[in-house]
C-alpha cells in the first residue's frame, strides 16, 4: 500500500539516523586505516611520511602484541566459560520452585548494573587487597598467607571481576529463555519417565541453544573491548601480564602518543571483532525472519 | 505452575539459591556497609560486619574533596542528553522501518547493528585527534555526541521491535472511520508506542551512565562523569576505603534502582530483540 508519498516520507524519517551512522562508521575507520600506514607520533613531529607496512610490522612483531592477543583470548574465553556454565546452572536453579524467586532475580542481576570502575575498585580494594581485603581476612581465618592477587595473578583477577559483572547477564537471559519452555513439554517428558539428566540434554539444552549462542556472541563483542577494569586495577601490568588488545592500543596510541602504531593495533582489533560480528549478525538475522 | 516437589527439595533449592545470590551480592553489600564506617574501622585487622560507629562523614568528605555533585551532574547531562538525542533521531527511523518496510529494511537494520560491533579502540585515535582539533576533548557536548552515536543502533533496534508489535490493522480501522492523520497519531499510535519508548529510554540511560571507555579516555577534570570520577580513586591515597565506598554507593544506587525496574527490557534490548 506504499504510495510514492509515503516512500518519500519514510526516507526522510530515516535519513538522519542513516547519515549519522554512516559518518560515524566510515570517517574514523578510514582515518584509522590511513594513520596505520603513516609515520605519525605526537611526541616526535619530525617523524612523518608513508610508513608502508612498518607500523604493522612493529606492532605485530612486538612481543607485547603476542602477549596481548593471548591475554585477550584467555580473558574472553575464561569469562565465557565461567558465565555460560555458571549462568546455565544458576538459571536452572532459579527456575526451580523456590521461595522468593522475584527477589532473588533482582539480587542476582544487580552486579550487572554496577559501573565497571566501581566493580573493579570494590574487588581491588575491598576483596583482593592482601592487607585489608575480605579474601585476605578469609585466608587469614584459615591460617593461610593472604594472596596479593593483582601482582601474582593479574589476568586471573581481571577475569574474576569481569565474570562477576557478566554472570548476572548470562543468568538473566538464560532464565528468560528457560521460562519460555512450555510446562506441557516438561511434564510430558517427566511422564515419559525421562530422568533429570535426560530432560536437560534432550529438552532443555536444545531449547536454550539459541539463547546460549546469542549470549556468547554478545558477551564476546563486549569482552573484546574490556578496558576500565584493567585501567583502574593493574594498568595492564605487571609488564604486559594483563594487557589485552584494547588496552594495548590505548597504551601505544594515547599514552605513548604513537598514532601510527596505535592505529595499526586498532585495525587488528577491528578485524578480530568483525570475525565475531559476522556470526552474531547471522544469529540475530535469522530471528528477524521468524 | 503446578509442579509439585517434596518440601525438603524445595527447602534445599531455596537455601542454595539464596546462598549463591548473597555471595554474588556481597561486593555490593560491602560497599553499602563500608560507606557508613570510619576509615579506621574499614581497614581494621578484624573486620566488622555492621558499622560500629555509624557515620555520614565519608559522604561529606567525598563532596568536599572532589566535588561529587559536579560529576553526578555531568553523568546526568550525558546519559539523559544522549538518550533524548538518540530518541529524536531513532523514533522516526524505527517508525518508518516498522510501518513502511521495504525490501531493503532488513539490510538497513542489520547494517545499523553492525556499526555497534565496531570496537571502540578501532576508532579511538581518530576520535581523540578530531576532538582535540575541534576543542571537544573534555566537554559535555563532545561526550554526549559520542554516547548518542554508540547507543543509536540499540535505540533503533529496541524501538523497531516494539513498534513492530503495534497491530497495523488498528491504523487501517482508524482510517476507515475517517480519522485524520493527526488524530490517528495522537489518539491511536502514541498511546501504543509510549511504553516501548519509555523502556528504550530507561535502558539507554543505564547503558550511557555505566559507559566507561569513552568517558575515561575523552574527559579529565571538567566534563568527567561518575565513571571517570571513580576511576580517579584507582591509586590508593592512604585512608580512603570508606570514602571510595561512599562515592561508589552514590554512583551506583540510582542506576541499580532503575535497573531493577527494567529487567525485562534489558533482556530484549541487549539481545537486539532475539530473546524476549
Amino acid at each position: 500500500m506504499a504510495t510514492a508519498q509515503t516512500r518519500t516520507l519514510s526516507r526522510v524519517m530515516m535519513a538522519p539516523a542513516v547519515i549519522v551512522l554512516l559518518i560515524w562508521m566510515i570517517v574514523p575507520l578510514v582515518m584509522t586505516l590511513w594513520f596505520s600506514f603513516q609515520n605519525y607520533s605526537l611526541i616526535n613531529p619530525m617523524m612523518t611520511g608513508f610508513a608502508g607496512w612498518g607500523n604493522y610490522r612493529y606492532v605485530l612483531g612486538d612481543p607485547s602484541f603476542t602477549q596481548s592477543l593471548i591475554n585477550t583470548l584467555i580473558l574472553v574465553g575464561g569469562v565465557l566459560v565461567i558465565t555460560i556454565v555458571g549462568g546455565t546452572l544458576l538459571a536452572l536453579l532459579l527456575d526451580q520452585p523456590i521461595w522468593g524467586q522475584g527477589i532473588l532475580r533482582i539480587i542476582v542481576i544487580s552486579p550487572f548494573f554496577v559501573m565497571p570502575p566501581v566493580a573493579a575498585l570494590i574487588w581491588k580494594n575491598g576483596f583482593m587487597h592482601p592487607g585489608y581485603g575480605m579474601l585476605g581476612h578469609l585466608w587469614k581465618a584459615f591460617g593461610l598467607q593472604p594472596v596479593d592477587w593483582f601482582n601474582q595473578y593479574p589476568l586471573f583477577s581481571v577475569i574474576v571481576i569481569v565474570a562477576w559483572q557478566w554472570l548476572p547477564f548470562a543468568t538473566l537471559i538464560l532464565l528468560t529463555a528457560l521460562q519460555s519452555l512450555s510446562e506441557e513439554q516438561r511434564e510430558a517428558a517427566e511422564m515419559d519417565g525421562a530422568n533429570a539428566i535426560n530432560r536437560f540434554y534432550y529438552i532443555i539444552l536444545p531449547h536454550m541453544a539459541r539463547s546460549i549462542t546469542i549470549v556468547i556472541l554478545i558477551q564476546t563483542i563486549f569482552l573484546l573491548g574490556i578496558f576500565a577494569e584493567i585501567r583502574v586495577t593493574t594498568g595492564g601490568g605487571p609488564g604486559y601480564a594483563s594487557t589485552n588488545i584494547a588496552f594495548l592500543v590505548f597504551r601505544t596510541g594515547i599514552l605513548s602518543n604513537d598514532i601510527g602504531a596505535g592505529s595499526a593495533g586498532g585495525v587488528v582489533a577491528v578485524v578480530i571483532a568483525n570475525i565475531v560480528a559476522i556470526f552474531l549478525m547471522r544469529a540475530v538475522g535469522k530471528n528477524l525472519d521468524a | 505452575m503446578a509442579r509439585t516437589v517434596p518440601a525438603s527439595t524445595r527447602i534445599g533449592f531455596t537455601a542454595l539459591a539464596w546462598l549463591i545470590a548473597l555471595l554474588l551480592f556481597s561486593p555490593i553489600l560491602w560497599v553499602l556497609l563500608t560507606a557508613f564506617k570510619t576509615e579506621a574501622e574499614a581497614i581494621a585487622a578484624s573486620p566488622t560486619f555492621l558499622p560500629q560507629q555509624f557515620t555520614l562523614e565519608n559522604f561529606a568528605a567525598v563532596q568536599d574533596r572532589s566535588d561529587y555533585f559536579k560529576h553526578a551532574f555531568n553523568s546526568i547531562v550525558v546519559s539523559v542528553g544522549s538518550t533524548l538525542l538518540g530518541l529524536a533521531i531513532g523514533i522516526p527511523a524505527a517508525w518508518a522501518m516498522a510501518f513502511a518496510p521495504t525490501r531493503r529494511t532488513k539490510d538497513v537494520l542489520m547494517w545499523m547493528l553492525s556499526t555497534k560491533m565496531m570496537p571502540a579502540v578501532g576508532v579511538l585515535i581518530p576520535i581523540y585527534l578530531i576532538f582535540r582539533d575541534l576543542r571537544l576533548l573534555d566537554t559535555l557536548q563532545g561526550l554526549t555526541l559520542i554516547m548518542t552515536l554508540i547507543n543509536l543502533p540499540i535505540i533503533i533496534w529496541m524501538l523497531y521491535t516494539y513498534f513492530k508489535e503495534i497491530p497495523v490493522d488498528i491504523l487501517e480501522a482508524a482510517r476507515m472511520d475517517g480519522a485524520e492523520l493527526w488524530n490517528e497519531i495522537v489518539h491511536v499510535l502514541v498511546p501504543m508506542a509510549v511504553p516501548g519508548i519509555a523502556s528504550t529510554l530507561l535502558l539507554n540511560v543505564i547503558l550511557a551512565w555505566n559507559e566507561a571507555f569513552w568517558t575515561i579516555t575523552l574527559t579529565s577534570g571538567r566534563a568527567g562523569t561518575l565513571t571517570a570520577f571513580i576511576s580517579s580513586f584507582s591509586s590508593p591515597q592512604g585512608l580512603f576505603l570508606a570514602k571510595l565506598s561512599a562515592a561508589s554507593l552514590l554512583a551506583i544506587a540510582p542506576i541499580l534502582l532503575m535497573g531493577w525496574f527494567s529487567q525485562k527490557q534489558l533482556v530484549r534490548g541487549l539481545t537486539f530483540g532475539a530473546v524476549k
